[in-house]
Order: C-alpha cells, then sequence, then structure tokens
C-alpha cells in the first residue's frame, strides 16, 4: 500500500501555475526525492501535502485513502510532519521548551524533555534540549526542528531543503539519520536542487519543472547531466577554465576588524587577503559568518573600516564611498537584486543609473537617450528577457535580473570586481552563462573576488579559495590542493593556526559536535 | 472571511485614473450629504463645482488659493519620494510668511519706495530663507538625533504659530490699529506686482508654476533629483550606489521648506497686504491631500492644487449662497483623500472572499508557528 499518493494536484496562482496535473507515489521507508529549480513549484507541492496551501483540483489519498488536509494540524494527527527551510524557533526559548510548543498538550515539559533525550539518542542527533536556541549552531537548530517532527512520530518527514544551512560534514551525519529513520519505515520527502545529494540519499525522485512532472527516475541509475537534463530541460553548458595569468595585487585587505552593527551581524576579527589582477579568488562560508559584512566594508557601503586596512591598487579605500571607490575600478554586485542591486520599482534604464553614470553631464543632467541605449545593450548582450528598457526591475525574473545586474557592472570594464552570491536563485542556464561571463573577465585580466555558499560553484570558477567562519578568514589554498572535506572543516573554523573563539559555547563541545559552524541568524 | 490579495499586474489605467474616481465618489458622497441637509443636491453641486470657474473674477481667485497649495506640494511631494515625512509644511510656510512680512515692515518703515518687480524676488528670497531655516530645524534634529521627522516638522508647525502671534500682538503690532493683533499695512511698492489689475492674482502663480516644471525636470533629468528618489524607493540601493540618505534628508527637507516659505511670502505681501495672526488658511495641510492626488508628481500638484482650491472656494460660497457649513469643504477633502487611498488599495489589491473552514485548534498550531 503506498503511504502517499497525489493525483492531478494543480495550483494557480494569480501569475503563475505553480503546479499543474502533479502526481506522485511515496511507498513506506521510502527516501523520495522532489527535484527542480527555483520556481518549478516544488514548495507549492509540499505546502499542500502539509495542508498550509489548499490545491485547487486533484486528490490526495494516504495510506489508500482519500483525504482533504484543511490545515497542517489535520496533516500532523495523519502523521505528516514537516521540516522548513527557514526554521520557526523562538530564539529566547529553550530547545525543549520549543518542541514542546509545537506538540499536542498531552505531555509536560519535563517528559518532552526527556523523550528529546531519547530520540535524540537513538537517532544520532546530539541536542541539549536545556539550550535557549539563541546560543545554538544552525545545524543544531534544524536538529530541534527534526527532532520535534520525530516526536509525533511521523509516517512521512518532509524536508525542504535541509542541507543549505550545512557543512558537507554536517550533511553526511543527517543523512545517517535519514537512512535509519526510512529503515524504519518511515517515508521521507526529500526537496532538493542538489543532484549530488539525491544520487547519494535517495531511492525514487520525482523531476518537477514548471510545475509539471517531467521524470520518475531511479536516482542510482542517473548521471547528474541525466538529471539536470530532465530539471531544467537541456544540458548545462561545459566552462572552459584556463589557467589564471595572476598579475599585480589589485585589492589588499589588512587587520580588517569591524564590530557588528545589529546582535544578529557579526564582528570581523583581522581579515586579511589579497586578490590579484586576472584571478578569481573564492570565499567559502556558511551564510551569516560574516559575508555581509566583509561585501559591505569592501564595497563603501559601510565605511568604519580603519584607515590603511582596505587598499585598491595601493591607494587607501578605507574610507571611501562606494562612488569613490567606482571610479578606482571597483565593482560590486550584491546579493540582493530587488531592492539594493536595482530599484524594483524603476525601468531597467533608470536601474543602470545606480552604477553607472556615463549618461550624466558634469551639471547632473541625464541623457535620457543614452541611458536607454545602455540599457538596450546590456539586455541585448548579456540575453536578459525583458520587455525593453522601459520594463520595471520587479517584472524581471531573478536569473534574468541578475544577468542585468553582473552585465551593468562587467560592462563596466571593472579593474577589481566583487561578487556576492553570483547565481543564488538563478536557474541553472543562467547560472552557467553568468559563471561564464566571469571567467571571460578574469581571463581579460580582470581580479575578481566571489563570495559563495554554493561549493560546487566556488571549486568550478576560483583559482585561490578562502573560507569564512565567525568572522574570520582561513588562509588561501589553490584550488587544485583543495578538497570538499577540507573546504568544509575550515567552513567550521578548523583551519591550521585558527585560535579557538571565544564565543563557542562549551555546550557545543559538551554534545560531541565541532563540525558546524555557529551563526546568529537562522 | 475577507482578504486582500496582491494583483498580479495592477492596472496602468487605473492608477492615473483613480484621482478621478476618486473625486467622482466624492462628488456621490457629497450628493447624498446635500440631501440629507435637506439642500438642493443639483444646486449645491453647481455652486462647489462650476461657480468657482464662473468668470474671470472665479478663476483668478481659484489661481491665487492654487498659487500657496502648488509651491508647498512640490516640496512635500519630492519629501515624500525621497521618504522624507515632513508634514510641517504649514509651519514652514508660516516662517516664510514672518521673514518676507518683516522685509516687507522694513521697506514700509525705511520708506524705499522700492518698485514692485524689484520686491519681487526680495520676497522669494525672504520666504525662501524663512521656510529653508524652520524645515532645518526638523532636519537637524533627524541627522543628529535621529528624531521623528513627523513629530518634529508637525510640532514645529504651532510653535510658528506662536510666534507668529507673539509678533503681531507685541513688536510688530499696528500702534494705530486700535489694538487689533496686525501689523500696519505694507507699503505700495512691498507688494507682489499683480497680473491683471483689478483682480487678486499676482505674479507668484507664474512663478509656482515655473516652480512645477522646474521640480518634474529636477525629479526626472537630473541625477541629484533620481538619487533622491532612490533613497526613498529602495534605502539599500541608494547605499550601494552611494547615495547619501543624508544629503538626501537636508536637500528635501531644505527644499520643500523653501517653497513652502516662498508661499508664505507670497500671500503676506501678495493678498493680504499685512501681517496677521490668520496668515495661513491651512494651505501647509491642504497640501499632503494635494500631493497624494497628483501622484506626488509635479505637474499632479498643480491639477490637485486647483482642485482643492475650487473646494475651498466652493466652501465658502456655500456657506453663503445656500447656506452649508463651512466645514464641509473639509469633510470633502477628507473624503476625497479617503477614497483616493481607497481607490489606490483595491488597484493594488483585489477583495477575495474565503469561506471559513472550521479550523478546531488553527490558531495553536500557528502559534507555534509550525505553519510557517
Amino acid at each position: 500500500m503506498l503511504r502517499l499518493e497525489l493525483a492531478g494536484i494543480s495550483k494557480q496562482y494569480p501569475a503563475v501555475r505553480a503546479n499543474d496535473r502533479v502526481s506522485l507515489c511515496v511507498k513506506p521507508g521510502q527516501i523520495h526525492a522532489v527535484l527542480g529549480e527555483n520556481g518549478a513549484g516544488k514548495s507549492t507541492l509540499m505546502k499542500i501535502i502539509y495542508g498550509a496551501v489548499r490545491p485547487d483540483e486533484g486528490s490526495i489519498y494516504w495510506n489508500g485513502r482519500e483525504v482533504q488536509i484543511a490545515n497542517p494540524q489535520v496533516a500532523r494527527g495523519l502523521g505528516i510532519a514537516m521540516v522548513f527551510q527557514h526554521f520557526s524557533l523562538f530564539d529566547t526559548l529553550t530547545a525543549a521548551e520549543n518542541v514542546w510548543l509545537g506538540l499536542d498538550k498531552s505531555m509536560t515539559l519535563a517528559e518532552v524533555t526527556a523523550r528529546i533525550r531519547v530520540v535524540s539518542g537513538e537517532y544520532g542527533l546530539p541536542l541539549d534540549p536545556l539550550r535557549p536556541v539563541h546560543t545554538l549552531s544552525v545545524g543544531e537548530r534544524q536538529r530541534v526542528e527534526i527532532v520535534r517532527a520525530l516526536l509525533t512520530k511521523p509516517q512521512l518527514l518532509i524536508l525542504d531543503e535541509p542541507t543549505s544551512v550545512l557543512t558537507p560534514q554536517a550533511v553526511e551525519k543527517l543523512f545517517v539519520t535519514l537512512r535509519q529513520l526510512a529503515a524504519e519505515g518511515c517515508a521521507i520527502l526529500y526537496i532538493s536542487h542538489k543532484l549530488d545529494e539525491i544520487r547519494a540519499l535517495c531511492h525514487h525522485c520525482t523531476v518537477l519543472r514548471g510545475g509539471k512532472v517531467t521524470g520518475e527516475v531511479d536516482p542510482a541509475l542517473e548521471t547528474n547531466t541525466s538529471l539536470s537534463k530532465l530539471m531544467i530541460g537541456s544540458e548545462p553548458p561545459e566552462l572552459a577554465h584556463r589557467p589564471a595569468q595572476p598579475g599585480a595585487v589589485a585589492l589588499a585587505v589588512r587587520g580588517l576588524s569591524l564590530a557588528k552593527l545589529n546582535p544578529f551581524g557579526m564582528t570581523l576579527a583581522d581579515l586579511a587577503l589579497d586578490v590579484r589582477a586576472g584571478e578569481i579568488v573564492g570565499v567559502a562560508g556558511v551564510s551569516g559568518n560574516g559575508q555581509q559584512e566583509l561585501m559591505a566594508a569592501l564595497s563603501g557601503e559601510d565605511t568604519r573600516a580603519a584607515p590603511g586596512s582596505i587598499t585598491l591598487f595601493g591607494q587607501d579605500i578605507a574610507a571611501a564611498s562606494p562612488r569613490k571607490r567606482r571610479h578606482g575600478g571597483l565593482h560590486f554586485v550584491p546579493e540582493e537584486r530587488l531592492g539594493r542591486g536595482a530599484v524594483p520599482t524603476m525601468s531597467l534604464a533608470m536601474n543602470t543609473l545606480l552604477t553607472r553614470t556615463g549618461a550624466v553631464s558634469r551639471s547632473g543632467w541625464i541623457n535620457t537617450t543614452a541611458v536607454r541605449r545602455l540599457a538596450e545593450d546590456l539586455i541585448k548582450r548579456y540575453n536578459v528577457k525583458a520587455g525593453g528598457p522601459g520594463a520595471l526591475a520587479k517584472s524581471l525574473s531573478g536569473g534574468n535580473l541578475q544577468k542585468f545586474i553582473v552585465g551593468r557592472e562587467i560592462d563596466a570594464k571593472p579593474k577589481l570586481l566583487i561578487v556576492s552570491q553570483p547565481t543564488w536563485g538563478v536557474d541553472v542556464g543562467a547560472a552557467a552563462q553568468i559563471r561564464g561571463a566571469l571567467l571571460k573577465l578574469r581571463d581579460e585580466g580582470c581580479a575578481l573576488l566571489v563570495v559563495s555558499e554554493e561549493l560546487d560553484e566556488l571549486f568550478e570558477i576560483s583559482d585561490r579559495l578562502l573560507v569564512i567562519a565567525q568572522g574570520r578568514l582561513s588562509p588561501s589554498v589553490p584550488v587544485a590542493q583543495a578538497t570538499v572535506a577540507m573546504i568544509g572543516e575550515w567552513m567550521s573554523g578548523l583551519w591550521p593556526g585558527n585560535r579557538p573563539q571565544p564565543g563557542a559555547s562549551a555546550g557545543s563541545a559538551a554534545v560531541g559536535q565541532n563540525t558546524e559552524v555557529h551563526h546568529a541568524a537562522a | 472571511m475577507l482578504r486582500l490579495e496582491a494583483r498580479p499586474a495592477p492596472s496602468r489605467l487605473f492608477a492615473w485614473a483613480s484621482p478621478v474616481l476618486s473625486l467622482l465618489i466624492t462628488i456621490a458622497v457629497a450628493t447624498v450629504l446635500f440631501i440629507a441637509l435637506g439642500k438642493d443636491p443639483v444646486r449645491s453641486l453647481t455652486v462647489f463645482l462650476i461657480e468657482p470657474f464662473n468668470g474671470l473674477r472665479s478663476i483668478t481667485e481659484l489661481g491665487l488659493k492654487a498659487t500657496p497649495l502648488i509651491l508647498c506640494s512640490l516640496g512635500l511631494a519630492l519629501c515624500f519620494r525621497s521618504n522624507v515625512w515632513n508634514i510641517g509644511a504649514e509651519g514652514q510656510y508660516l516662517a516664510g510668511a514672518m521673514v518676507a512680512g518683516g522685509l516687507a515692515l522694513w521697506v514700509t518703515e525705511a520708506n524705499l519706495g522700492l518698485n514692485r518687480w524689484v520686491f519681487l524676488p526680495l520676497a522669494i528670497i525672504a520666504g525662501a530663507l524663512g521656510g529653508a531655516a524652520w524645515a532645518s530645524i526638523v532636519a537637524l534634529l533627524r541627522d543628529r538625533f535621529n528624531a521623528n521627522e513627523i513629530l518634529v516638522s508637525l510640532m514645529l508647525v504651532y510653535v510658528a504659530n506662536l510666534l507668529l502671534n507673539w509678533l503681531v500682538f507685541g513688536p510688530w503690532k499696528d500702534p494705530k490699529g486700535f489694538n487689533f493683533p496686525q501689523s500696519v499695512s505694507f507699503a505700495d511698492g512691498a507688494a507682489i506686482p499683480r497680473i491683471i489689475t483689478g483682480m487678486r492674482l499676482h505674479w507668484g502663480f507664474v512663478v509656482a508654476l515655473l516652480a512645477a516644471l522646474g521640480m518634474w525636470l529636477f525629479m526626472s533629468r537630473f541625477y541629484l533629483g533620481f538619487a533622491l528618489q532612490v533613497g526613498g524607493l529602495a534605502p539599500a540601493a541608494a547605499r550601494y550606489a552611494g547615495f547619501s540618505s543624508r544629503s538626501a534628508l537636508w536637500t528635501s527637507l531644505l527644499t520643500s521648506g523653501a517653497l513652502a516659505g516662498v508661499a508664505g511670502a507670497f500671500e503676506v505681501a501678495g493678498p493680504m497686504g499685512q501681517l496677521t495672526p490668520y496668515v495661513s488658511n491651512n494651505y501647509g495641510f491642504t497640501a499632503i491631500i494635494v500631493a497624494f492626488v497628483g501622484r506626488l508628481h509635479p505637474l499632479g500638484c498643480v491639477l490637485g492644487s486647483v482642485l482643492l482650491s475650487m473646494f475651498l472656494i466652493g466652501g465658502e460660497l456655500a456657506q453663503s449662497r445656500v447656506g452649508l457649513p463651512s466645514a464641509l469643504s473639509g469633510v470633502f477633502q477628507g473624503v476625497l483623500l479617503f477614497s483616493l487611498l481607497a481607490c489606490d488599495t483595491l488597484i493594488n489589491y483585489r477583495l477575495r472572499w474565503l469561506p471559513a473552514a472550521p479550523r478546531p485548534g488553527a490558531k495553536a498550531a500557528q502559534a507555534a508557528g509550525a505553519t510557517a
């Protein structure tokens, strides 16, 4: 008997058909992958199963019986549990209190605490139930969510992109837990866009594209290429990565320390790095370890850095404004496209003016014809799918807007380009195009600094790698000498010579976990 | 359960039509009100909507009332687009009126015998300085102490009002004025030149129209204007581009204060000809409505000013001709702004009726945060 069967599920949103007659069968004990790009309809489908969204049509069968899942309460009653990508925990409460809150009120807090100890022991999910959530690392917070799900003894566990906040080592640990859970008969729906993980973990894979099912395969028998072909409809283009020809030092950071600006920020401590002309330096790290603070200090959005701590071609730029840095050849692509890299309600043409002032006369008069021409040119050369230079930035898809913004900065002929999360939320085709453009820029002699949470991407395009953890930077290592395992360890702050962090709590060590990174904002 | 749902593509046509639509709603509400008050709705509406446009004198009076509204609303539109919530144009208007009034008094006392055309630029400068100085208090407190500009600008309106009262009850009181709180009448040369002899409409109206044109160019064609608007629409993008939020704050507040101050100068040296405690007709507050009715667009501000002056004049006429309370024009202003905001909401969102499902304990589940 099937644990869960979906038949012809459709869901129409105002602008998009998120699910189009989707059918799906999950057997008990099966780890079932749902693979698709951002916007393929994975999350909507999971919310339908969990009762958070109601489908427009189609039926749901649970253990062979047709059911209406009106809300998450009903779903939990059936035995469905879900771990969301964004955690829903109260920072000021302890792990046990958070779990207790999410359960039906049949158990006392003491009983829940005891159960957490038992369950976390059984499934290899070390967790101290009495620690407040704000002291937990992201990996530990995820464990709280998983333990909370397991306490309800689910027959189906849904995990939405569970590994995006984990180091490679923590991912391995999670997989062990999931396999054990499956072996006990629990069905698992595993949502991801990471092909390697799906091939390593899952028994069956349903591929979604544009809201429709485009494939039902056994991932163990597939290759990354064949899976991505199902996912995006075509093969991702190969990148030609020639050896780098590093030149003069473009960017030099020495002793950069910055106090955090808000309680959820990260304090930067004594950072040092060099970027040379003609090379790509990648910065790896779990999100929230100081990447944003480093980017703001380098871009000039935060000018508190000590004099001399940031130099551009020998010039001290620590206190220079972003515009002054751009005059010196430093251009920056931020991770947030809408609202930071572009003004959502302004046209693409006007959005070129944020960083490009070629069309502005000395008196401040804007030559609108030249502005439109620049936007038109960028749209054409970087394959941006847009209604034209007058299209509002918010009307573009994430990938197309990113192509436009990256194009805008590359077209400025920068001497140093800093890019934060170049392909975050971008579809595979556009991602390959953006990476290709970055490599081409490197070959033309530009210095590039790329910050990304996707290790694969960094290994693909970087010449040297650095790791940021807890507001500190590791020494750099040539990519040829780096391994995923090593970088993964470094992401926990464990690089040679890094002294122990005063902020790392003893509780973490007590539960035997030192493979993750503490992180303030989940 | 009623729910607002964002529309995928708000209609552009209706975004422009919504001021017209809200005007129609206001007229409908007015009709109902007239009937409820036992007045003939056709006659009352004629007084409100047609009479203010009837004849040269009415039209020049309309332009006279529109002048301060245009100037104040232009500055407010710039502030609001820059995300600076200056609602104290009234105070800046009074400050400009006081400085320009002081100038006019000085010209009168010194018996300079100035030409009105020489006085016009002097009055503009005096009013602009007064208004900008008053607005700079707001900017300074915001910049240095992060004081909320809404509160500070609003409270400074009352300070300006008391200052004006002190002047006309005290040092600037006309000694031969039978103890009325008013200054001496300004000399003939200390006035704004009039456009048509016999009519009160003065060249300040043309200055206001030129200011609207200038503001339109500034907002759409000048880099500084672009930078200000980026700061209002997306502060993070402004930081990324390197546009200083401090300079946006100062630029928009000083510009807005100067424009409101000029409006005050025109009023005091134009139709009034002396300083009294009643220099303003709430122009600075009415201009807030004008700015929004005009979609924060300079040319929209001109049209909105004409519309609101029509209400002001129509209200006065309705009082004298039909015997309606003068507070009615305030009611119509409120209804107009309310229906405009309602129209805008419904253009961007649609109302959906969701049948309420029986959800026992659903609230508790949500409180646990599990539904995210």
